[in-house]
């Protein structure tokens, strides 16, 4: 053997370079081509989109019922493959027509100009009580609050704000449904899915002066 | 990933077109996979069969190709990243697959048989069959 021939693990280096190759100038082309396909015939159980907002990029998911779950900027990565896991692997980037809806409403509720959302909503990823609970948050009027212990009444089991507050912890459509509007019993803010500080902001947003709402 | 996989069985041009037809074929098949958890191995193996049919289409209507200037020797330490893939192009169909599953999707052997329906000691040999004849080739060129 000639001692210029590349040896094996050479080759395979180089082979393994390929994992390199730059793909991002028709990556974008072609993940849109099939999203565009894959809607005309209907073969998406769920199309996800991002959206800017003041909080920062939100992930919004919709499936054909309605929108079924919005994620804050820090859910960004992994949010298609918690779809894929709870509902199904057919998801992908892709407009509907429900999330263009979502979009455009969360834009007016930013900016004042809408105090309640009237899109679908798929209510799958969450039940039983769980379910109750938010149930009751979305019937809150936009810029009230009530207490853990109060959605808890009302969901039929007051002794159990425990349980309200992990429902409300795991809000899959949170600003949709407003869980931001319930706080502790004290009037103390609480903790919030998309943390303590967006909580606050959402607040402030509906109580409409921009001031912090009492004993935040 | 998966893309870089169908450019690598099926050149730049065409790579795209099969990494957009594997992934339609995907969404419309679904419904018949059953173990979600072997997503990644269905589709890669969906890829490889649509790479194969690109070949066999692109058999069919021959189209003048470019030269890709192999075999004119020059220095193989320039002949960097994506060059051996043309190469690759060449190596039969199994060999091609094999290589392309352990490089480019970094699948062990035994993903490799699954996805190709091979046994293990198969998959092992694909992949090394085609290594030996990836280092022929470039030993022939550099002579």
């Amino acid at each position: 053997m000639n001692p210029n021939d590349p040896d094996i693990s050479a080759i395979e280096a180089r082979l393994a370079a390929g994992r390199e190759l730059d793909v991002e100038p028709s990556w974008r082309r072609l993940t849109e081509a099939i999203a565009e396909r894959a809607a005309a015939e209907d073969l998406l159980d769920v199309a996800v989109e991002r959206h800017d907002s003041p909080l920062g990029p939100l992930m919004l998911a919709a499936t054909r019922e309605g929108v079924v779950r919005l994620g804050f900027p820090e859910e960004e990565d992994g949010f298609l493959d918690e779809l894929a896991r709870l509902i199904s692997g057919r998801v992908l980037r892709a407009p509907r027509p429900s999330l263009t809806d979502a979009r455009h409403q969360l834009d007016e509720y930013f900016e004042r100009g809408r105090t309640r959302f009237d899109v679908p909503l798929d209510w799958r990823l969450t039940r039983g009580f769980r379910r109750e609970v938010l149930n009751v948050t979305s019937a809150i009027p936009y810029g009230k609050t009530l207490s853990y212990a109060e959605v808890a009444a009302s969901a039929g089991s007051p002794r159990a704000w425990r349980a309200a507050g992990t429902a409300l912890a795991t809000n899959p459509l949170p600003i949709l449904v407003p869980c931001h509007r319930v706080l502790r019993g004290t009037g103390k803010i609480g903790p919030y899915r998309g943390g303590t500080e967006v909580k606050r902001r959402l607040l402030s947003l509906e109580a409409g002066s921009g001031a912090e709402p009492q004993g935040a | 990933m998966l893309l870089r996989f169908c450019i690598s069985q099926a050149g730049p041009d065409r790579g795209d077109d099969v990494f957009q037809e594997t992934m339609i074929s995907a969404l419309r098949a679904y419904d018949t996979l059953k173990d979600p958890g072997a997503v990644r191995a269905w589709l890669f193996s969906i890829a490889a069969r649509k790479a194969i049919d690109s070949h066999r289409a692109a058999a069919r209507a021959p189209v003048p190709v470019e030269d890709v200037e192999i075999g004119t020797g020059g220095d193989p330490a320039l002949e960097v990243g994506g060059e051996i893939w043309k190469d690759v192009a060449r190596l039969p169909e199994k060999q091609r697959q094999a290589v392309g599953l352990r490089f480019i999707a970094d699948l062990s052997h035994q993903e490799i048989a699954a996805v190709m329906g091979t046994s293990e000691a198969a998959a092992r040999r694909n992949v090394f069959e085609g290594v030996r004849r990836l280092r022929e080739d470039l030993t022939d060129a550099v002579r």
